[in-house]
């Protein structure tokens, strides 16, 4: 009784408080932020002597300066910040991760306009129904008709170093498609591009969709099934389908807050641990609870059965056309929480690829930077806390890895990724910059 | 037995009573008028037993019409709010509106519910603490839950006062040297003119930069979202006070300064004495403005910094894209607009009680 009020393990003799313990935390609503809710809501930050206030932000900006100046303690983060704002691209600021929020759980929505444009181009099976993935080969005619028009080809992303923006580039460039490159005296990220990519904030895509700003998105789960359900658009493609078990979010922390509350940062690990382990238990079967949570207003607060088209292993393109993903939303299968230094490498990868990391770097800086921001030390102590209280196995983590995965090739385009040899990799695609290339202007 | 009354003194004695209670009602009449409720006075007098026809009329124009006006305004805001389609369903009418006043209501109470329960925990971790010898660690703590939609009006209120607070200090003692000084006021003129027009959105990026600079403290009094709120709603609303402080004080009758000067007054006496009576009126004119542009002010403060509080909320609404938002905006814009005039006639109350000449 005592220890499980105390939070601290039956088998360890002293008991781990945290040096902080009354934390706010951050996040945008969106529902791979699921973790931090259950996490609060079924009392795992309680249960480690952890008070926490859960903020939702405003946009993906609002909330990084947030934990920079200390009025977050840490916050559901997109991959590419605490990487961004260490190497000093866009706000500098040392941040560090010990764990991986998710796996998947994006989507690239067009309006309901585009899409009858580029149905015709999409192969359909017997049924009549289009045969996905989708490639961005379809989009290619409709890009023609709208430039020829006089028109721009206008695509809305949640942040300049999203996992979003990078995934619908990925999608872009597979199917030809050029998404502009970034450089330093230019941060628009529009240089010689064919689809102009813009910044809006998650929850605010279905409205400005609707309003004609942009004629398609990449964004987190609702606000693609959202979408369908007020009829304004058709999802094309899931980021499972352009990276299979693709790293998504992850909770980030300032350095210099985990240097100085380092029992903190494990026990919310630990907290964050359960939670995920909790999201995926029983091949998903926890998941309704999951949506009802995430639907109340202070969370993701939409619809619950709008959330729930994405979370209970179904996904819904045009209307009617429900698809299973069982694994669209990935919590903790497949080390889905392990912080892989290949993954922060990908997305370091893509800054490169796209320009906002202008100057080419040694191979040996991308394993630097990547061991500077993810911190598996502290997840697998947390781990290791969560298997001696009995809620995990040995097995549901990875011991023994060197924080790399093997090279995959489950891309959209069968382009083979390997986080040991990044500019090997950069090589291997055909648009974006590889070895001493530069943008000018 | 007793000795019978005289007929005429009993109705001279009535007569009297009446005569009371109508000094009573009319006396009265001044308070219901500060609280806009003055169609009680000719409701009260036909109680009194005084002849209806002309309060009739009163009554009629008074209670009666604008109560009609809102009938009316209900019937087509429910005719015509369903027949436009949004994308997240049709435009809710009053009764779906007034559900989500319920539906409010009942999160607001179990998150109570929760509260408590959240100490009752907290109690049982101190004891499982305190048995474990490690009392040291016992703290008290406020619970972390969700704020109910009362706590965020209350977060709103306050922060509006505390601005207002800032500004009232800041505006009076610049507005008496403008007053009294026409020099000081040429030198104040072209920054007033030139600052007063700002929206508080533009101010509110550089509050946020300044106050995060210059507020570094974690464990401060004041949140920081609160003060970059309360200081915004300070910017905005410190003009209306200023100018009509300067006004007032510029205005006051010349006899007054002279006799001031023949008693040679040193300044502060002559400010308190001279020159604050006769210009009362007229700032507690721009006070009742300032108040009334900071509550409008602040709403935009809180929606575009998330800062918490009703504004946050209307926002927060507008991101979930529920089929209940639109009506829990409604919701929210209604006690904005009922919170704005109830502060106007406390403002409306505070002028009549300091001043004799306060006009509507």
């Amino acid at each position: 009784m005592l220890a499980t009020v105390l939070g601290t393990g039956a088998a360890h003799a002293e008991f781990i408080f945290p040096e902080k313990d009354e934390l706010t935390f951050g996040f945008i609503k969106l529902t791979d932020m699921a973790p931090l809710a259950v996490a609060y809501e079924l009392g795992y930050f309680e249960e480690e002597g952890l008070y926490v206030t859960l903020e939702p932000q405003a946009n993906w900006k609002v909330l990084l300066d947030g934990v920079i100046d200390g009025q977050l303690d840490g916050a559901h983060m997109l991959a590419g910040q605490p990487l961004a704002a260490t190497i000093g691209y866009g706000t500098e600021a040392h941040i560090v991760t010990p764990f991986s929020m998710d796996l998947n759980g994006n989507g690239i929505t067009v309006s309901n306009e585009v899409w009858a444009m580029m149905e015709e181009h999409v192969p359909h099976d017997d049924a009549g129904l289009p045969i996905h993935p989708i490639s961005a080969e379809a989009l290619a005619p409709v890009v023609e008709a709208f430039n020829d028009r006089g028109e721009s080809f206008n695509m809305g992303m949640v942040f300049p170093v999203s996992t979003h923006n990078y995934e619908l580039r990925y999608w872009l460039a597979a199917g030809g498609l050029h998404p502009g490159y970034y450089s330093p005296d230019n941060t628009t990220g529009q240089i010689d591009a064919d689809v102009l990519l813009s910044v809006t904030p998650p929850p605010q895509m279905p409205a400005t969709l609707e309003a004609g700003t942009i004629h398609g998105y990449c964004v987190g789960e609702p606000w693609n099934q959202q979408a369908v359900f007020k009829g304004i658009g058709v999802p094309v493609i899931t980021d499972y389908q352009i990276w299979e078990n693709n790293p998504e979010k992850v909770f980030g922390m300032t350095a210099e807050f985990v240097e100085e509350n380092p029992n903190t940062a494990l026990l919310v690990t630990k907290a964050l641990i359960r939670a995920a382990i909790w999201l995926d238990e029983n091949d998903n079967a926890n998941r309704p609870e999951a949506v009802e949570i995430l639907s109340r207003p202070n969370y993701v607060g939409a619809d619950a059965e709008v959330i729930a088209a994405s979370m209970t292993g179904t996904f819904e393109f045009e209307e009617g056309d429900v698809r299973d993903i069982p694994d669209f939303n990935v919590f903790f299968r497949y080390y889905a929480t392990y912080p892989f230094y290949s993954d922060a490498v990908w997305y370091l990868t893509q800054m490169r690829r796209w320009g906002q990391i202008a100057e080419p770097q040694p191979d040996s800086w991308f394993d630097e930077v990547a061991r500077s921001v993810y911190r598996p030390d502290i997840y697998m102590q947390a781990a290791q806390m969560v298997i001696d209280e009995g809620y995990a196995t040995e097995a549901d983590f990875p011991f023994g890895t060197d924080g790399y995965k093997d090279p995959t090739d489950a891309f959209l385009d069968g382009v083979m990724y390997d986080g040991r040899q990044p500019n090997a990799y950069l090589d291997s695609l055909t648009i974006g910059l590889k070895g001493d290339e530069s943008v000018g202007g | 037995m007793t000795a019978m009354t005289d007929p005429d003194t009993l109705a001279v004695e009535k007569e009297a009573r009446r005569e009371r209670l109508f000094t009573r009602i009319n006396k009265a009449d001044g308070t219901f008028r500060v609280l806009g409720l003055s169609w009680i006075t000719p409701l009260l007098k036909i109680m009194a037993g005084d002849r209806p026809g002309a309060h009739l009329k009163d009554i009629w124009r008074m209670l009666a019409v604008p109560l009609i006006a809102i009938l009316c305004f209900l019937a087509l805001w429910a005719t015509l709010a369903p027949r436009v389609q949004t994308s997240l369903g049709a435009i809710p009418g009053p009764q779906q509106v007034w559900e989500q006043v319920g539906v409010l209501h009942s999160d607001a109470q179990r998150e109570w519910a929760r509260e408590a329960q959240f100490y009752e925990r907290l109690e049982a971790r101190n004891e499982a603490l305190r048995e474990a010898g490690q009392a040291d660690r016992i703290r008290e703590r406020t619970y972390t839950g969700a704020p109910t939609y009362y706590s965020q009006i209350w977060t709103s209120l306050q922060t509006v006062f505390f601005g207002f607070l800032i500004a009232t200090a800041v505006a009076v003692p610049i507005g008496i040297a403008c007053g009294l000084s026409a020099s000081f006021n040429a030198a104040m003129n072209p920054i007033i003119q030139i600052f007063k027009p700002v929206s508080p959105l533009a101010w509110l990026p550089i509050v946020t930069m300044v106050v995060s600079a210059l507020y570094t403290t974690q464990d401060g009094w004041f949140e920081k979202a609160f003060l970059t709120s309360a200081i915004t709603v300070t910017l905005c609303s410190l003009w209306p006070t200023l100018i009509n402080t300067a006004l007032g004080v510029a205005s006051i009758d010349k006899d007054l300064v002279n006799v001031g000067r023949v008693l040679k007054l040193d300044t502060k006496t002559r400010i308190l004495k001279l020159v604050l009576p006769s210009a009362l009126p007229l700032i507690f004119t721009g006070l009742r403005l300032s108040l009334g542009v900071g509550w409008m002010v602040l709403i935009a403060a809180e929606m575009l910094a998330q800062n918490p509080g009703l504004g946050k909320f209307v926002w927060d609404e507008f991101q979930n894209g529920s089929s209940d938002s639109l009506a829990r905006i409604m919701v929210a814009v209604l006690t904005i607009g009922i919170i704005g005039y109830l502060l106007d006639r406390l403002m409306y109350a505070i002028q009549s009680m300091f001043t004799f000449s306060a006009t509507r």
